[in-house]
């Protein structure tokens, strides 16, 4: 994560905000009350709200531009083909990745995981090989690697966490050797909100040679992100939690191992010439593309990239950790909750259980007062018995969410508590 | 807020904090396990059948107010009921849980289970009351050479 205290030297107090109000008027569903309730939604990390711009952006791609790419020689075919195109431009800006060849559209983060598991752990690894993953995955950083593992007699190996939601870097660097052919770790923390130390994952890495997965899910709303600067062979999101449509996620991968992966769907686009001996297959980045892909969420998601990169990831980043820090501090303050990750470098997300009043319950009564938070292990079953809870509950923020929302959180979470004590 | 006082009545609070017939028995016939992967309840509910009668049910495992509460008050309604008894019990259950919002159907017949009418309200938390009892069905119809030894 970027440095704020540092950033805030070089650049004035005031650019490093932006207008709140503008921006919340910019999502037309925050508007829209819930059962005559004032609509709070905290339950970002799941899925994001749209702004008015990609809503409109998808109809008109529906209404003036739709046609397959890639295929037709006619009018409207070309403007969809350039859009998609020039998707990936914004894509890869976005990420500063070196070239548009390393970005590969796919349906999500789990889809981009699956797609590294398959076209490049299937390919490489073999018996005794070892995969280094953490405790706080989500379970789509877990189980494609279990499944490869199976299948190729490699190995999936665990770095430790400690009680407050960090990552144990010593033995994190004791676990990588020679067997090491992949290190897959998740930026931020869906369930817990640490940021993991990425820098120092990647340079550990190095120093041995291992190529390097960033799970960004959490972190691409949230913190700026320069692939180059930040040195990792690969790096998964997903478009519906940065603003745009769901079913529509990006997988930044090195060309230079994408270059060496095989592709991991065949079909349609993916290939250069088919014949029933042998077929070629198309060059970066459509060899992984195979099929008619999601060209209006593409575009969409394109579209929420420029929405976010106006408002500006770094005032998005300061602005959050303040709004972060307060609900942090005032969820703190009730006596019968425990916030369950207290790392030192957190973002986005709160997660919280309190005496004797299940998350379910909690998730039930604040949702009758507008409030949208998440109840339950948040698909990352390991992390919860790590820390031996079974669920908690959790809050978390966006662009769009202000103090006010947990000052609502707050009161709504002392009146549960009254009535079930 | 009046379907959530609904929801969360002083009955159902109160089994929740104080479960009946809670804890592993020192022995039984039958056993299941139930969980939701949703949201990660889990159950285990345990009972003694003697020639087609339930002679004791037990539970343990961790989950929601409603979900406590049900399997709590479950407990209590099924112990000295036939196998066949049991399951239309639960049938009565389940259609009043998933009964439509607007209806008013008369709950009189459902005796200490009516305080999970307001359940229908919640459609999100309708699994929460019926785990106990899918699981202690899933017991039920276990055969006997399942006996745990422990
Ligand atoms: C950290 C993390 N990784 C991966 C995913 C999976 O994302 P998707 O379901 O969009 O593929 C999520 C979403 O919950 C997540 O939070």
């Amino acid at each position: 994560m970027k440095d704020i205290a540092a950033l805030e030297k070089n650049v004035p107090a005031a650019a490093l905000t932006y207008d709140i109000d503008s921006v919340y008027n910019d999502f037309p569903i925050l508007h829209k009350p819930i059962r005559d309730k004032e609509l709070i939604f905290l339950d970002n990390a799941a899925s994001t709200q749209k702004p008015q711009i990609v809503i409109d952006t998808i109809n008109r791609y529906y209404q003036e531009e739709n046609a397959n790419i890639h295929r037709g020689v006619y009018y409207l075919s070309e403007v969809a083909t350039r859009k998609y195109e020039e998707a990936r431009e914004t894509v890869r800006k976005f990420l500063n990745a070196a070239s548009e060849k390393e970005i590969i559209f796919t349906s999500g983060t789990t889809d981009s995981i699956n797609l590294v598991a398959n076209a490049f752990g299937r390919e490489f690894f073999k018996p005794g090989d070892e995969i280094l993953i953490t405790t706080m995955e989500h379970h789509s950083n877990i189980v494609p690697w279990q499944m490869i593992c199976e299948d190729t007699g490699a190995k999936l190996r665990v770095a430790p966490i400690n009680d407050q939601g960090e990552l144990l870097i010593d033995e994190f660097e004791e676990m990588i050797n020679s067997r090491t052919k992949l290190i897959s770790v998740v930026y931020v923390s869906n369930s817990l909100g640490t940021v993991n130390p990425v820098e120092k994952i990647i340079s550990l890495a190095r120093s041995q040679n291992v190529p390097v997965l960033l799970d960004a899910a959490q972190a691409v709303a949230h913190t700026p992100i320069d692939v180059q600067k930040l040195d990792c062979d690969f790096l998964a999101f997903s478009s519906h939690k940065i603003f745009g449509p769901t079913g529509v996620g990006v997988l930044y991968g090195k060309e230079k191992h994408l270059e060496k992966m095989r592709p991991f769907k065949g079909g349609g686009d993916m290939i250069l010439q088919v014949t029933f001996e042998k077929t070629t297959y198309n060059a970066l980045p459509h060899k992984f593309e195979a099929g008619t892909p999601n060209m209006a969420g593409v575009i969409g998601l394109a579209s929420a990239i420029d929405y976010v990169t106006s408002v500006g990831l770094e005032k998005i980043h300061a602005y959050e950790k303040m709004v972060l820090d307060y609900g942090t501090e005032l969820l703190a303050d009730i006596d019968e909750l425990r916030i369950i990750g207290t790392a030192a470098e957190k973002s986005g997300a709160i997660s919280f259980i309190i005496d004797n009043v299940h998350p379910h319950d909690i998730g039930t009564w604040v949702d009758r007062d507008g409030i949208a938070i998440r109840a339950g292990h948040h698909c990352t079953q390991p992390v919860m018995d790590r820390l031996c809870i079974p669920a908690t509950s959790r809050a978390s923020i966006a662009l769009y969410n202000r103090k006010s929302d947990f000052d609502a959180l707050a009161s709504s979470l002392k009146t549960i508590i009254e009535v079930f004590r | 807020m009046d379907e959530l006082r609904e929801l969360y009545q002083q009955v159902i609070l109160d089994h929740n904090k104080n479960p009946k017939n809670y804890g592993k028995p020192e022995a039984h016939s039958h056993d299941s396990e139930g969980y939701n992967p949703l949201c990660g309840d889990r159950i285990h509910v345990y009972a003694e059948i003697e020639d087609e009668i339930i002679k004791s049910v037990r539970f343990e495992g961790s989950g929601c107010a409603i979900s406590k509460a049900s399997a709590s008050v479950m407990t209590t309604m099924l112990i000295g009921k036939t196998v066949a008894e049991a399951k239309s019990i639960f049938d009565g259950f389940q259609e009043m849980i998933t009964a439509d919002v607007n209806s008013s159907p008369n709950y009189d017949k459902m005796g200490k289970l009516a305080v999970f009418s307001g359940v229908r309200e919640f459609p999100t938390r309708v699994k929460c009351a019926s785990l106990a009892w899918h699981t202690a069905l899933a017991a039920i119809d276990k055969s006997d050479d399942v006996v745990s030894t422990e």
